[in-house]
């Protein structure tokens, strides 16, 4: 334990220097390039500053965040249920395993150009797009997952009559929580780089919109700003809510509590 | 008030399917009738099908030629595998309530299970997680799940395998005392026909390949004389008329 005190104590320091670093190459790099199109770390905060006073930053951020929580949880539910079905049902695999690759790999801006297309260019088909990009991942993780489905605790429950919630609550979902967890830590990754492109595209605001907007006035400082703010937000999500949520729900595993402390 | 089940059970024939495609019989012309709050063993061989049968009669196995009643129909049931088979990410507790029956889940409603942890020596360890416990212990927290639900109708696979003889007769004792207070009919599979002959009434003797019934041996010893040298004697004779089945 002595061990993994020790590296306790050393991890913040050693993540802080770690970011100082980042920034120290960063600034060198601008004085040696020494041209408006490479500014240092001081422009693009001095970039933010003003745009968070006049509450740009924050509506925009706000804008594509909605987008990619909505996303992220239709492709989530979408892809989960479709996913376990698949992983129990052996012909409705071998019956959806086609349209799966299919999607897999159909690049993004085809999903995107063609939802814009048949939808329109509206709130609806953006989140449509960003979801269906995402979905065939989901499905693949949790078809994995659904096959690793303990048989044994499947028969106590049907011995002990446990109801179809009961069952779905306490003996599938904690089953399953690894594999949502690992399609949900790699789907919001994936998401906003694809809310982004679909801002781009064919919306009036949010982080891509302004990246867009920016990109024509050619100012960097602007595009770096909105895409560190929209990192740090998405580093805030993840340490605030997935991996306390996660040490949650492995609290039951063996040795559980000495990492988490 | 409610009554033990009578358990019908008639196997013609289970055959297993192996990878390559070849078919074993594994059991044949089976058949019995347990009788509403009797207690019964079921012995033989390892391997030779008890198990198999067991899962038939829970209705986990649905491939097979024949037919299982239980009459009346709705009956609690509850099984103890040999594997405790707890759901690891849920405590001792809430692994004994969940497999409550839906209308003793509610809050008002659960049934204390002060007395069942304490008889079990589970008192301090309801807050834990199963992978937290020893195998003994985890099988001792199966067998409470199984006594919790006050079933009508219960099955145990081998359920005293690798407890250390003194918790093994403790939850002998507690077994026999549940099924008294509740009148439950009990099949209990065991390869162990001393312990078979101390907590049944009857003891089905199964054996050969494919398995059928080679005995049905009502234990003539009364409960209270079980202690005794009768018993002894029982098993002697049991051990000359079946050789091949008790000895294996």
């Amino acid at each position: 334990m002595a061990g993994s005190d020790a590296a306790g104590a050393f991890r913040l320091p050693l993540r802080l220097l770690s970011i100082l670093g980042f920034l120290a190459l960063w600034a060198l790099a601008a004085v040696l390039a020494d041209r408006a199109e490479v500014p240092g770390p001081l422009e693009v905060l001095d970039f933010l500053t003003r745009e968070a006073a006049d509450g740009q930053l924050f509506y925009h951020l706000a804008i594509t965040l909605a987008r990619v929580a909505a996303a992220f949880l239709i492709a989530m539910f979408i892809g989960t249920a479709v996913g376990v079905m698949m992983g129990q049902h052996r012909r409705l695999d071998r019956l959806l395993d086609p349209w799966v690759i299919l999607m897999l790999n159909l690049p993004a801006l085809v999903v995107i150009v063609l939802c814009y297309i048949w939808i329109g260019l509206t709130e609806a088909a953006a989140v449509t797009a960003v979801a269906l990009n995402k979905i065939p991942n989901v499905v693949v993780t949790l078809r994995e997952g659904a096959k690793a489905l303990d048989p044994r605790l499947m028969e106590m429950a049907q011995v002990f009559r446990f109801s179809r919630l009961r069952l779905l609550r306490h003996v599938i979902l904690p089953q399953l929580f690894p594999f949502i967890a690992a399609a949900g830590r790699s789907g919001l990754a994936l998401i906003w780089k694809i809310v982004l492109v679909v801002e781009l595209l064919g919306r009036s605001n949010g982080v891509g919109f302004q990246i867009h907007l920016y990109f024509q006035l050619f100012d960097v400082a602007a595009i770096l700003g909105y895409a560190l703010a929209f990192v740090c937000v998405m580093l805030c999500i993840e340490y605030i809510v997935v991996q306390p949520l996660e040490t949650h729900l492995n609290r039951w595993r063996p040795g559980a509590a000495s990492r988490a402390a | 008030m409610r009554h033990p089940g009578q358990l019908d059970v008639r196997i013609d024939s289970k055959i297993f399917r192996s990878a390559d495609g070849a078919a074993t019989q594994v059991l044949c012309g089976l058949g019995f009738t347990l009788s509403p709050g009797s207690f019964t063993c079921l012995i033989g061989p390892s391997g030779c099908g008890k198990t198999t049968t067991l899962r038939i009669v829970l209705g986990l196995d649905r491939d097979f030629a024949g037919k299982v009643t239980l009459s009346p129909p709705g009956l609690r049931m509850a099984a103890v595998f040999q594997e405790p088979r707890l759901l690891p990410w849920r405590t001792v507790e809430q692994n004994v309530r969940l497999a409550l029956p839906p209308e003793e889940q509610g809050p008002g409603a659960a049934p204390d299970l002060d007395a069942l942890f304490a008889v079990l020596g589970l008192k301090d360890l309801r807050a834990r997680y199963p992978d937290e416990l020893s195998v003994g212990l985890a099988r001792r927290v199966a067998l409470a799940r199984a006594f919790a639900v006050m079933p009508d109708l219960l099955l145990l696979d081998e359920p005293f395998v690798s407890l250390d003889e003194h918790i093994a007769d403790r939850l002998r004792h507690h077994l026999l005392q549940l099924w008294q207070a509740r009148a439950a009919t009990v099949l209990m599979v065991t390869h162990n026909v001393r312990e078979a002959a101390r907590l049944a009434d009857r003891l089905l003797l199964l054996n050969g390949r494919p398995a059928r019934l080679v005995g049905d041996v009502a234990v003539p010893v009364a409960r209270a004389a079980r202690g005794s040298e009768a018993l002894g004697r029982f098993l002697d004779d049991l051990t000359r008329e079946f050789p091949e089945t008790v000895l294996a």
